[in-house]
């Protein structure tokens, strides 16, 4: 079995390309272009010298003596969050800027939800000299105050999203349909795993590098290239795609992907998609997504403004379908929890969106020898507003 | 029977106007009265909007209906519903226009019987690739005579052009330019060329052009340059404004974007 796209952009029967023709030339484009672009010498020249020097690459593998102690394994942090603008986004953006810039563009467009995404584009905008538009739900830009301010002293505009949800789902929409009206000039840099073929493929191209460092750094540190587990939060599935990309066909090690479950799974409050969702499409690809019986897309929700996407990546459709990753749920309530905990064992504050994967341990069931590496996608400056609201109690 | 649409085609070359409206706005049950009521103000053929969660291809006019009828609490199952008569009063060609999602949900096969039992013709469905239309949807919708509508749009190639016009029936969906729906108020003249252009492909199929056509002026320069023309979000603007009866609008309406085309 593969794990990787067919020729016509399929993961088995998830993803490929379902866009208006309005797109169609440009969705064709990068399907051409994408992989070509991408070897060529000079581009993968530019792209590690940008990822060693800008983004500060390779990420740090760190022991987390005090974590794996509670948890009774050996469990490794990949520190994504260590990355410049804090989070793993800007991987993908780096990539993504070069390879517009070689397809002729000169405005790009982004949707974002937690602002991270949206920060890592406004970053490699303002380093190649590009326009850059961020379209992000009216909810987001105000549970993300922070990222909006960054975005904005970084040169982007910062257009809200007023329909629907108001949330990264109505982002999406937003730029796809500025995409349609600017279909020559701009490229569309989507931040996850997520849209039509090429993009959930090119997105985890550019994410796998931090899969491909944790080989070396595991065998440096372990004596082993392969852990027993990787733990990964999913919204659209990038930071978990770039943890699992090179362990993909190394079926000895457990694929962990963690869903925000928010107020709980049926309590009608939730983003858990592998649970709650049905086939469907949504954003050009065909995948699991929660929708009502008359096909509507459902408002996900979750505390965490990076996790409330009402869709997965069709990687991880696919490999939950064949049954190579396994889900778990985690609440706000546990996600805030492992949050604080992480912070107090070890230092360290995650976005909310990381803290789902932490929310994870207490869930699952190994050996205390195993090795686990917890895929730290970012840091928590950004919700520091809604960590100290939720501080534990007497503090 | 013979497709509604090409019976149209066949019969009427030129100033065809193909009005879009979504079901269930402005309230749930006006969808059969609005297509009555275009029926006797003369309109050619109709476009029938599934209201959907995420119309990616369409501007805020048509996803503010979809979101009010949504509200107003339609669905596809009441829609068809809603449709169980309309034969008995009309001959017009009607077309579903939806996304791919919706038809995934109801499931293909109940969806074509239900589009058969109450008298569609067509389907326009802006995010169903060629592609996949010929490997998974054909055979089932042209075995059921359903004419499924491509769109084209100024920077769809010679070739694909080719390609489309050689799969589709019934007409070819000349998007105006590069845009969402959305009322605009003139055509420019890289449009023209646009559409003489593709007039001069001498295609198989008809062309009807739409997006952004909203009066009587772009109206008349879009059937200058195809058979006809398609309104959408100029007409929902009118409903939403409307105030008095339906039909009266929908009279006024039809009577200012024909004026004098209507010979
Ligand atoms: C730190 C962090 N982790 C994870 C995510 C979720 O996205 P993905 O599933 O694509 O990694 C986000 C999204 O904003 C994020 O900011």
């Amino acid at each position: 079995m593969t794990f990787q796209i067919d020729k016509n952009g399929f993961y088995g029967e998830f993803g490929g390309a379902f866009v208006p023709e309005m797109l169609f030339g440009n969705v064709e484009e990068l399907q051409n272009r994408y992989l070509s672009i991408m070897e060529e010498a000079d581009f993968q020249k530019e792209f590690q010298a940008l990822l060693k020097d800008y983004v500060g690459r390779p990420s740090p593998l760190y022991f987390a003596k005090r974590l794996s102690k509670k948890y009774q394994a050996k469990i490794y942090l990949k520190r994504e969050d260590l990355n410049h603008t804090g989070a793993h986004k800007i991987n993908n953006t780096i990539g993504q800027i070069l390879l517009a810039m070689r397809l002729g563009k000169t405005r790009i467009i982004a949707e974002t939800g937690a602002g991270q995404h949206g920060v890592a584009t406004a970053t490699v905008c303002a380093l190649m000299g590009m326009e850059c538009i961020v379209y992000m739900g009216e909810v987001d830009i105000a549970r993300q105050a922070p990222n909006v301010s960054r975005m904005r002293m970084l040169g982007a505009k910062v257009v809200p999203a007023l329909s629907g949800s108001r949330t990264l789902k109505d982002a999406t929409n937003e730029a796809i349909r500025d995409w349609i009206a600017n279909p020559v000039n701009t490229h569309y840099i989507i931040g996850s795993v997520v849209g039509p073929h090429p993009y959930p493929d090119m997105v985890a191209r550019f994410q796998s590098v931090i899969s491909e460092e944790m080989k070396w750094q595991l065998k440096e540190q372990t004596g082993s290239e392969n852990p027993d587990m990787i733990i990964a939060c999913v919204g659209g599935g990038s930071n978990a795609a770039g943890a699992y990309y090179h362990y993909l066909d190394e079926t000895s090690t457990r694929l962990v992907a963690v869903e925000a479950a928010g107020l709980g799974i049926h309590s009608g409050h939730s983003a858990a998609t592998s649970v709650l969702g049905s086939k469907g499409i949504i954003h050009g690809q065909r995948t699991i997504l929660m929708q009502t019986d008359d096909g509507q897309i459902v408002e996900p929700y979750s505390i965490s403004a990076g996790l409330d996407y009402p869709g997965i990546g069709p990687m991880h459709a696919h490999l939950i379908d064949k049954g190579r990753a396994e889900v778990v749920n985690a609440t706000d309530q546990e996600a805030l929890d492992a949050a604080f905990e992480l912070t107090r064992l070890e230092g360290i504050i995650p976005a909310l969106e990381t803290a789902h994967a932490f929310a994870a341990l207490p869930k699952l069931k190994y050996n205390p020898r195993d090795v686990i590496v917890i895929n730290l996608s970012g840091r928590g400056d950004k919700d520091l507003a809604t960590y100290v609201k939720h501080l534990p109690d007497g503090e | 029977m013979e497709n509604r649409i090409d019976q149209l085609f066949a019969n009427k070359k030129s100033g065809i106007l193909n009005l879009y409206f979504t079901a269930g706005y402005p309230s749930l049950q006006d969808t059969a009265h609005i297509i009555k009521s275009a029926d006797q103000a003369g309109v050619d053929m109709m476009e029938i909007g599934i209201p959907y969660s995420d119309p990616l291809a369409d501007g805020p006019t048509i996803q503010a209906s979809g979101t009010k009828a949504l509200e107003n609490g339609m669905s596809l199952k009441l829609l068809f519903e809603q449709l169980t008569d309309i034969r008995s009063f009309t001959k017009m060609p009607l077309l579903l226009m939806g996304y791919l999602n919706q038809l995934m949900q109801f499931g293909i096969d109940d969806f074509i019987a239900q589009c058969k039992t109450v008298g569609i013709d067509g389907l326009i469905l802006p995010d169903l690739p060629i592609d996949i239309y010929e490997s998974e949807y054909k055979v089932k919708l042209e075995a059921a005579n359903m004419h499924v509508i491509f769109l084209i749009t100024p920077q769809t190639t010679e070739a694909r052009i080719r390609k489309i016009d050689a799969l589709s029936r019934g007409f070819i969906y000349m998007v105006s330019s590069a845009s969402i729906t959305g009322a605009k108020k003139d055509i420019s003249s890289t449009q023209v060329d646009y559409f003489e252009r593709i007039k001069n492909m001498n295609l198989k199929n008809a062309r009807l052009i739409g997006f952004g056509i909203s009066n009587k002026e772009t109206f008349d320069t879009a059937c200058a340059h195809a058979q006809g023309a398609i309104i959408g979000s100029a007409f929902i603007k009118a409903l939403t404004n409307a105030v008095g009866d339906l039909e009266g609008i929908v009279h006024q309406f039809v009577a200012e974007v024909k004026g004098k085309t209507e010979k």
